[in-house]
């Protein structure tokens, strides 16, 4: 055993949790690592952006499908499993106030990783290996781009290996009693398809590798596309995880909020990990050779029960933050609790417009799109990064950024500068996003595809013509991408001039004020009820029925339209 | 008394109640995907626009003999933008589409509210058959042979874009590969 003296560890003033130095150097580089690469893949995101409006068209078709491989693969991959290893080793250490185990083998993982992603940026802009970032045989890149993959998701391991090691030590040291705070929980679910994610990518990015140095004469595309989205979903899946975690958290940071039930919100989890794995499968459906049963099955039957995880804490944590305000004396009428929450908070701001886009962008959208037949008509088309960004960009680069405001006091020691553009940044970002999103799915929905460098179809003897209207909403689509890369450069300015030139937090400094629990306020006012109509939390309720209405409708209006397409059996 | 990140304040949290309004939730949201489940199973029986199950393991030597063999039986005449052969299969018949780098050949004619076989493959890469304006969408793969009984509704110029990237680079690829299916009544 180490010998852990109090010098390893600084009680910090602005969080009051006790945090061990070594693993705060690890979580400061492995989130100063991705947003350095926000920055890198947002650029050439912009690239993308520019060249996919019709009326500019920046690059040539060449540059555009290397800088849509970089893109994809910089802000899907590295940005985000940059930050979740901070956030994971943030939970195990620092939210137990515990230290992290072999910090070695972490600075492994943070080496790795960072080595694999240079791998990869140099195979992807030596122009070779414009594969996209699905990489789908018999596509070939270089060697290099799929040992740099490999080399990152080593890395990406044994980071979770860790976390794990990390929860061991809390345990046997018993720095925390009792069960695992939720936020935990959710990070050891995030870690748990995390492992099943990155075992499946080395099933099928090793033997890739192998085959595009000759070892092994062919890969089936087929079966390479089945094991490679059980790592491509999945993937997005610790994403979901990782952010909703960051939901709790902030309802628990801001307004002293508890989860409304522990067994449902973990209960939730729970359904992820045993229903999401397969529910990859709707990737799937538009491929020939595998049968209506198997994809029904797999994603129905698997998927839908991921669904309701996720319905479940789209409710839990807007209500977790219903219930703390009411029992803090915001009692009154429907939505006073939300009227008066700090939006000029970009904690919460960032939270709060990370959930309300995410339900209703990428969870709906989500949901219609992987219903067998409906992807027929919404397959690979631009509706998919419409959708996607309206997952990963809306949700989950929102919470991230949300953290991020929380996470530089108290992990970089320095107080927030430029608090004006802090404060404005998550609406820009989410502005932006949210129309991006919108239009893309609403020129996905006219047919135009995606990862094409010219949707006019210039100088083509058998030249389609999509419609005007689909063009406008790509140039609409892409302008409001140029406001999303904005939203995004104002965040990476913020974080710069916090972590650089900052007002110092001095260790000894008195303690910030914490906000109080809210059941402690509640306690001391004497009140028993809260809400109305025997619930709780009737404002969310009502937000949840117009999400649910919205499902229903867009449901049917999707299958409306597939009814009037050519007959197909 | 309690929060999200500090362990749960009753150590039997287990058997806490759980609170009206998330009980009403979980309950529709479970009746709807339940519902959800249903309908696709459903939608087999009673919808018009269903994946094919049909599918065989072939080569891109087989499938491209499929292809001649049926452009020199079906071909009624030259396209007027390309100067290529428009192949007219008769209604029923079995139908051969080849994706390539980068194209969709041959150029094919239907009859409305007839229905063909449409067996499509790639020669090299994976592609995307995209069929425009009605925007329906598969994938198709070197080594595997799709089925799809595919009855067209509308008369018309109907194009087929790539909805997987293939490649390609500033003058072909990607966003060049094209197809045409005319429809007349």
């Amino acid at each position: 055993m180490s010998t852990t003296t109090m010098s390893e560890y600084r009680v910090d003033p602005v969080s009051g949790l006790k945090i061990n130095r070594t693993a705060n150097t690890l979580v400061k580089w492995n989130a100063f690592a991705a947003v350095v690469f926000l920055l890198v893949g947002g650029l050439f995101g912009l690239g993308v952006a520019l060249t996919r409006m019709p009326s500019v068209q920046l690059l040539s078709p060449e540059i555009f499908y290397l800088a849509l491989t970089a893109h994809g693969l910089i802000n899907l991959a590295v940005w985000i499993i940059f930050f979740e290893m901070a956030v994971l080793y943030f939970l195990g250490a620092h939210v137990l106030g515990n230290r992290l185990a072999t910090p070695r083998w972490a600075w492994t993982q943070f080496w790795l990783m960072l080595v694999g992603a240079a791998m990869v940026a140099v195979a992807v802009l030596g122009g070779n290996s414009s594969v996209m970032m699905t990489s789908y045989v018999p596509l070939t890149a270089e060697p290099h781009f799929y040992l740099g993959l490999i080399l990152f998701a080593v890395g990406a391991l044994i980071g979770c290996f860790v976390f794990l090691g990390t929860l061991v030590i809390a345990k046997r040291e018993k720095t925390y009693s009792g069960s695992l705070p939720l936020v935990v929980f959710g990070g050891v679910t995030a870690t748990i398809i995390a492992v099943f994610t990155i075992v499946s990518g080395a099933l099928i990015l090793i033997p890739t590798f192998l085959w595009s140095v000759g070892l092994i004469e062919h890969i089936d595309p087929m079966m390479y596309r089945v094991v490679w989205w059980g790592f491509g979903h999945s993937s997005q899946q610790i994403n979901v995880v990782t952010h909703i975690s960051i939901w709790y958290l902030i309802s628990s940071l801001v307004f002293g909020a508890k989860p409304m039930s522990e067994k449902v919100s973990r209960g939730a989890f729970l359904l992820y990990i045993l229903f999401l794995q397969l529910g990859s499968a709707h990737h799937l459906l538009s491929d020939p050779g595998l049968t209506s049963a198997w994809k029904i099955f797999n994603t129905s039957y698997m998927i839908y029960l991921a669904v309701l995880a996720s319905m479940i804490h789209g409710l839990t944590v807007p209500g977790s933050i219903e219930v703390a305000q009411r029992k803090k004396g915001l009692d009154a009428g429907l939505f006073t609790w939300l009227r008066k929450a700090p939006w000029g908070n970009p904690i919460f701001s960032g939270m709060f417009l990370s959930l309300v886009g995410f339900g209703f962008i990428g969870g709906i959208t989500g949901v219609v799109m992987s219903v067998e037949q409906i992807n027929m008509i919404i397959h690979n088309t631009m509706y998919l990064p419409g959708h996607f960004h309206g997952t990963l960009v809306v949700g989950t680069t929102m919470a991230f950024m949300a953290a991020t405001y929380w996470l530089i006091p108290v992990v970089f020691q320095r107080k927030i500068a430029l608090t004006g553009m802090a404060k404005w940044q998550p609406y820009v970002f989410s502005l932006g996003a949210w129309v991006f999103s919108i239009a893309l799915m609403g020129a996905g929905t006219m047919g135009v595809q995606r990862r094409h460098a010219d949707i006019t179809f210039a100088g083509q003897p058998l030249a389609y013509q999509y419609p005007e209207i689909a063009k406008g909403l790509m140039d609409i689509g892409e302008i409001f991408g140029v406001i999303m890369s904005v939203g995004a450069v104002m965040f990476i300015i913020v974080v710069l001039a916090s972590i650089f030139t900052g007002e110092r937090i001095a260790e000894d400094s008195a303690p910030w004020p914490k906000v109080e629990d809210a059941d402690v306020v509640f306690e001391k006012s004497g009140k028993k009820h809260i809400g109305i109509w025997g619930m709780e939390a009737p404002g969310t309720f009502v937000l949840a029925m117009i999400l649910f209405a919205t499902i229903i409708l867009y449901y049917f209006i999707n299958f409306k339209y597939l009814s009037t397409v050519w007959g197909m059996s | 008394m309690g929060t999200s990140y500090t362990p749960p304040t009753n150590p039997d949290w287990w058997r806490e109640p759980i609170e009206r309004t998330e009980m009403i939730w979980i309950v529709l949201s479970f009746t709807w995907c339940i519902f959800m489940f249903g309908w696709m199973i459903g939608w087999h029986w009673i919808g018009n626009q269903n994946m094919s199950n049909e599918t065989y393991k072939t080569t891109p030597e087989a499938f491209s003999q499929k292809v001649a063999d049926m452009q020199a039986k079906y071909t009624v005449r030259q396209d007027e933008a390309t100067g290529e052969d428009v192949v007219a299969p008769p209604p029923g018949s079995d139908v051969y589409l080849a994706g390539m780098m980068w194209q969709w050949r041959p150029i094919l004619e239907f009859q409305k509210g007839k229905t063909y076989r449409l067996h499509m493959s790639s020669l090299d890469v994976g592609h995307g058959f995209s069929l425009q304006p009605e925007n329906i969408n598969f994938q198709v793969y070197p080594g595997y042979e799709q089925v799809l009984n595919l009855t067209p509704n509308k008369t018309g110029i109907f194009s087929i874009a790539c909805g997987e990237y293939c490649g390609g680079g500033d003058t072909m690829g990607h966003h060049t590969m094209l197809g045409r299916i005319y429809v007349k009544e």
